[in-house]
């Protein structure tokens, strides 16, 4: 069987599958057994993401969960990769923060926002910080492991061929540490999905898509909470796929470093 | 317990001066950061920079520390919370494992069960929360079906990946020795596919940790740290809460320090599959 069929059979099975489970999910719904609003409908769910989606409800408060993922992240890669790269240059940086980041690290990002509650109040600080706490592990991690594993021949070669401390940084290091730098994003961003999510619960604020799945709970609104959750999922699906599918084309696959670390 | 460790490791110390020496340079470079930045803590919290409530002073968080760990409190906390997350866990590790596995021997499995997984998979596990919580209600139901739930992802990536990953070769080369379809299995695919499947174990218990402090939030269940420190907030004991955090860190450290490396040890690394 050739390639092109094998995807279009995958492709075709995959609509079946899906097809099914939702036939499956929609009898669940109308069998009556369990309570409706426990259970909506799949129309009645894609007529709530609908609803919310024109009235511009749901797209205010994904714009507040992603400005607040986006400051988070922006704020984690300004943290971490010079961090990351300093400690990988550096012993006696690499000596102080390596012991404090292993104690950190084992700590769960909601552990910390009742905390921070308490110190930053509800909203979008204690949010902030959270996601900020959440992605920059990661992002050092892989920044660290990233320009320490960068192939000493290079250095090398570019040092004989005259190069200064300066064009060895970004024409060697930088390039070379890329695909780990990238890889890094990549699950920080995840990270940060994840908690932004969790903290919007957590510190209930007044905007944002986890505060709606979570307010949704009180009064029942099971259609509003898989509406949401469906939007959840394709902001996340989105940014994985696009946003750093094609960072990384344009590149490391460009620059013709292979993968090296994928996470 | 710490107490042991250490002394262990000071009588152990002076056999091998020189071997010592190094190895408490290597304790005190590792304690150095520590002291530092309990040192600005300690300055911030008596400068009174911030409200005390809030910013306790480090022998304050160690007194209710020692407080709560001798009234048993803390203990009780932390073994609820350590049953729930590996209660969770096993059933994740279970179905995970097996789906995976089997998505990765059979074409019909395969396309059975990657769709519905790579949709559910982005989302994040706490999104899921409210609706557990509808669904199975406040308690302890719903928090260990969640932490499996979401621990579950991760699991079947890579168990999958594995089970893809085993060399051809391998596989036929142990056909044409005559293996049949059991031996295959338990001799070849398994092990070829063990380290990806303990990535994948590692990955989900990662994951059903950080899940788990935040689903005992919002679960409301009886016992456990992420509830104790969700509830110290409502007294304004900020003690209590940076107890509580201690103790999380710890056993997170623990889990992946103890569980996870050890078992690496002793199967993947012994098998020769990946250098230590």
């Amino acid at each position: 069987m050739t390639d092109q069929g094998q995807r279009a059979r995958s492709l075709i099975r995959a609509a079946i599958t899906l097809t099914a489970a939702a036939a499956v999910y929609e009898a669940l719904a109308r069998s009556g057994y369990f309570a409706p609003a426990l259970l909506p409908t799949i129309p009645l769910i894609a007529r709530a993401l609908y609803a919310s989606l024109a009235d511009g409800s749901m797209l205010e408060h994904a714009a507040f969960t992603l400005y607040r993922v986006m400051f988070g992240f922006g704020l984690s890669m300004v943290v971490g990769i010079p961090l990351g790269i300093l400690m990988a240059r550096f012993r006696p940086v690499e000596n102080f923060f390596l012991p404090l980041v292993s104690a950190l690290m084992p700590i769960p990002s909601f552990a910390l926002v009742p905390l921070f509650m308490l110190w930053f109040g509800i909203g979008n600080t204690t949010t902030v910080l959270i996601v900020f706490y959440a992605a920059t592990f990661p992002m050092l991690f892989n920044t660290w492991s990233g320009v320490r594993s960068v192939n000493p021949l290079w250095l090398r070669a570019a040092g004989a061929m005259g190069a200064d401390e300066q064009s060895l940084f970004w024409k060697v290091i930088i390039p070379g540490a890329s695909p780990f730098i990238i890889t890094g994003m990549r699950q920080a961003f995840l990270r940060a999905w994840i908690a932004v999510v969790g903290a919007e619960m957590i510190a209930a604020s007044d905007w944002g898509l986890g505060w709606v799945i979570f307010d949704a709970k009180e009064f029942l609104n099971t259609d509003i909470m898989l509406a949401a959750l469906v939007v959840i999922g394709a902001i996340g699906y989105l940014f994985e796929r696009l946003v750093f599918g094609s960072l990384e084309r344009a590149t490391v696959q460009r620059w013709g470093m292979t993968r090296a670390a994928k996470g | 317990m710490q107490d042991a460790v250490t002394t262990i490791t000071v009588t152990g110390a002076p056999g091998r001066s020189a071997g010592g020496d190094e190895r408490w340079r290597m304790v005190a470079r590792n304690i150095f950061p520590f002291v530092v930045v309990g040192t600005i803590w300690e300055i911030v919290a008596w400068a009174g920079v911030f409200p005390h409530r809030l910013f306790p002073t480090l022998e304050e968080v160690a007194l209710s520390f020692v407080q709560l760990t001798i009234a048993g409190i803390l203990p009780h906390h932390a073994i609820e919370t350590v049953i729930r997350l590996l209660t969770g866990f096993t059933l994740a590790a279970v179905f995970g494992v097996t789906i995976g596995v089997l998505m990765g021997r059979s074409r019909r499995a395969e396309d059975i069960f990657l769709p519905l997984v790579s949709i559910g998979a982005p989302i994040p596990g706490l999104a899921y929360a409210p609706l557990f919580l509808l669904w199975f209600g406040l308690g302890n139901i719903s928090a260990v079906l969640l932490v499996g739930f979401v621990a579950a992802f991760p699991i079947i990536f890579n168990s999958w990946t594995g089970v893809k990953a085993v060399k051809e070769i391998w596989v036929r080369s142990a056909q044409s020795m005559g293996a049949d379809d059991r031996r295959m299995f338990r001799h070849v695919i398994l092990p070829g596919a063990l380290p990806y499947i303990l990535t994948g174990l590692r990955l989900g218990l990662a994951q059903a940790w950080r899940i788990l402090v935040a689903i005992e939030m919002l679960a409301a269940v009886p016992w456990g740290l992420g509830w104790m420190i969700f509830g110290a907030r409502e007294f304004l004991n900020t003690d209590v809460m940076m107890a509580g955090i201690a103790v999380i860190g710890i056993i997170g450290l623990t889990l992946e320090k103890l569980v996870f490396q050890k078992i690496e040890h002793y199967t993947v690394v012994r098998w020769g599959m990946i250098t230590a």
